[in-house]
């Protein structure tokens, strides 16, 4: 009975957007200019995003799952952070350390590069990254921990130096959980809401991403909203079946 | 070509202590479960550090912590073959060979090209295409036998080559080995834990037990004169240690053998080969010297053999046919007397 109800938790919401879908202009809704602006936006910002974290990812993941070294479970611990961090509470916090005037570090990049995160498309890809990279990390590290490492044994025997041997050997044992994990961290970031409206602003055609188009189209337009809302989660469904394996196959 | 091992290890609870020299020949490291082999192999591949000491192969020292050398895996002149394989599932058997080339830069078509070549000469050129999940275990085998030996090193090292395959196909593929490796140069070091394999494949034979060298040379001297109680199991013998004096050798464990060498003195070494038992159900009276009253506390049939094993004064292992067995109905429990004759006895000095 308790888990019915559970279970209609879930899917009673999902009902309703569907049946408040206006399937008819659907195409209509989309291609409206802000609608565009906020899909073109989210799409580019949310890929940066994925590349970002994939690039500084992979490297923290090698070393929280090979490294030994004292304080290695706290460098995991502040990795996980922004995976339970409430993300409007990640915006403030990103807008003191990057903000302009008043951030940790904003001020000297602002000085030195000329660099301004704040209600700029950086600080959407920042905002995003800082939320989604923990997932690739999680995920990563852990199919660095799958790997058997008499493979990579086996490789150093045959001449392969380290380079060779990550290039050759351990990525392709890891492009699985790579893939899925690079998978994970994109659906993040294109989600993304309370710490990019935070951060970067809600800046229409600049850092007005798809959620947060949602959230105030859905005063005016209510149908657009819904348009929107039907993409993302288009797109969370195909993500859920691209990683079914990962997920379901567990048990079977 | 020489290599040349001296050195000290500490891996886990294991104390590895060795100090040989392996020529241009095929040598079996053979030894029980946990006494070291695969660590000493790791050693000289450089996939394990060693404490003390030196690993060197034809005057090239790879590894001397003292001096500060310690040359990485990938740069050593060394093959290895390890237990399972190993093979790159995600490559083909062609590009599993090709590997050392490539990674020692060179390209992509004169590698595979001479894995080809190799896998001709392993009998596989039909298989080059496969993935190793397809390949049969002694197959996988060979592809890793040329993977390990096609980048030309100084050093072959086998952990357990057989090990993996089911005792079918394994005659067979212990025969093919061999020729491989006799094919190959260099020294080449195959470890395992089969008396068997030991003795067709190699040329000289390394016991280690518990991280020492117990013994080595020719297989058939081991079998002969064996230095420990797992060398003797290993080829089934009866051996005990004792003092010699006058033609009787008092055990250690208690208990005399009566021999027909009346030279030897001091601390010696008896075996007894299982079959120059025979068993009675009373005292006999007859030329054998021996006679040891005990219980039967196993009895195994190998085919039409079964072997006894009694404990008593002297314990002992006796082969007797099964006709034997069933006449005098031997089972756990029964008392038996068994004897030997004295000439039947083996004595070396320890």
């Amino acid at each position: 009975m308790l888990a019915a109800i559970a279970a209609l938790l879930f899917a009673l919401p999902l009902l309703g957007l569907l049946q408040r879908a206006g399937w008819s202009s659907l195409w209509e809704d989309l291609s409206t200019p802000a609608a565009r602006d906020a899909l073109r936006l989210s799409l580019e910002c949310s890929l940066w995003s994925t590349a970002l974290s994939v690039v500084l990812g992979v490297p923290l993941a090698w070393v929280l799952a090979r490294g030994e070294f004292p304080g290695r479970a706290l460098l995991r611990a502040l990795v996980l952070l922004p995976m339970v961090l409430p993300p409007v509470v990640g915006g403030v916090a990103l807008l003191y350390a990057f903000g302009r005037s008043n951030g940790l570090v904003g001020p000297w990049l602002y000085d030195t590069f000329g660099l301004q995160l704040t209600f700029s498309k950086t600080g959407v890809v920042l905002a995003e990254t800082f939320v989604a990279m923990p997932f690739l990390v999680l995920t990563v590290e852990g199919g660095l921990r799958a790997i058997d490492g008499r493979y990579e044994d086996a490789a150093s025997t045959l001449g392969a130096g380290r380079w060779t041997t990550f290039r050759r050997v351990t990525l392709r044992f890891l492009a699985p959980s790579l893939a899925a994990g690079a998978a994970l961290a994109w659906a993040r970031a294109l989600g993304e809401f309370g710490a990019t409206i935070t951060f970067a602003g809600n800046i229409a055609g600049r850092t007005q991403t798809t959620p947060l188009a949602v959230y105030l189209l859905l005063e005016t337009q209510p149908t657009a909203a819904v348009a929107l809302s039907l993409v993302l989660l288009a797109v969370s469904v195909v993500v859920l079946v691209a990683l079914r394996d990962r997920w379901f196959g567990i048990r079977r | 070509m020489s290599l040349d091992l001296a050195f000290t290890a500490h891996v886990g609870a294991l104390d590895l202590r060795v100090d040989v020299t392996v020529g241009d020949e095929i040598v079996a490291i053979l030894g029980p479960n946990g006494a070291g082999k695969t660590s000493l192999l790791r050693a000289i591949a450089g996939l394990g550090a060693i404490d003390t000491g030196r690993i060197a192969v034809d005057g090239t020292v790879l590894d001397d912590p003292a001096a500060g050398i310690f040359v990485a895996a990938a740069d050593r002149p060394i093959g290895m073959v390890f237990q399972e394989y190993l093979l790159f599932p995600f490559l083909t058997a062609r590009d599993n060979v090709a590997f050392p080339l490539r990674s020692r830069g060179i390209n992509r078509r004169d590698a595979r090209g001479q894995a080809d070549e190799w896998l001709a000469r392993v009998g596989l050129a039909d298989q080059a295409d496969a993935k190793p999940h397809e390949l049969s275990g002694g197959q996988a085998q060979r592809v890793a036998l040329a993977r390990a030996i096609v980048a030309d090193p100084r050093v072959l090292l086998l952990d357990e080559p057989l090990a993996a395959l089911d005792a079918q196909a394994r005659a067979d593929i212990r025969r093919d080995l061999r020729r491989h490796l006799a094919g190959a140069a260099g020294a080449r070091l195959v470890v395992t834990h089969d008396a068997v394999d030991a003795s067709v494949l190699a040329d000289r034979v390394v016991i280690l037990e518990a991280g020492r060298i117990v013994q080595q040379g020719p297989m058939q001297d081991i079998a002969l004169h064996p230095r420990s109680s797992y060398v003797a199991d290993l080829v089934g013998l009866n051996l005990y240690r004792g003092t010699a004096d006058d033609g009787a050798v008092r055990l250690e464990g208690g208990g005399i053998i009566v021999v027909a060498d009346h030279d030897g003195r001091g601390d010696v070494y008896v075996s007894v080969h299982p079959r120059a038992v025979a068993l009675h159900l009373d005292e006999p009276h007859g030329s054998a010297r021996n006679h040891w009253p005990g219980t039967v506390v196993e009895v195994d049939e190998l085919g039409d053999r079964v072997r006894v094993r009694i404990e008593g004064a002297v314990p002992i292992v006796a082969e007797v046919t099964r006709d034997a067995a069933h006449e005098l109905a031997l089972a756990p429990g029964h008392t038996v007397v068994a004897s030997v004759k004295a000439t039947e006895v083996t004595v070396y000095p320890a």
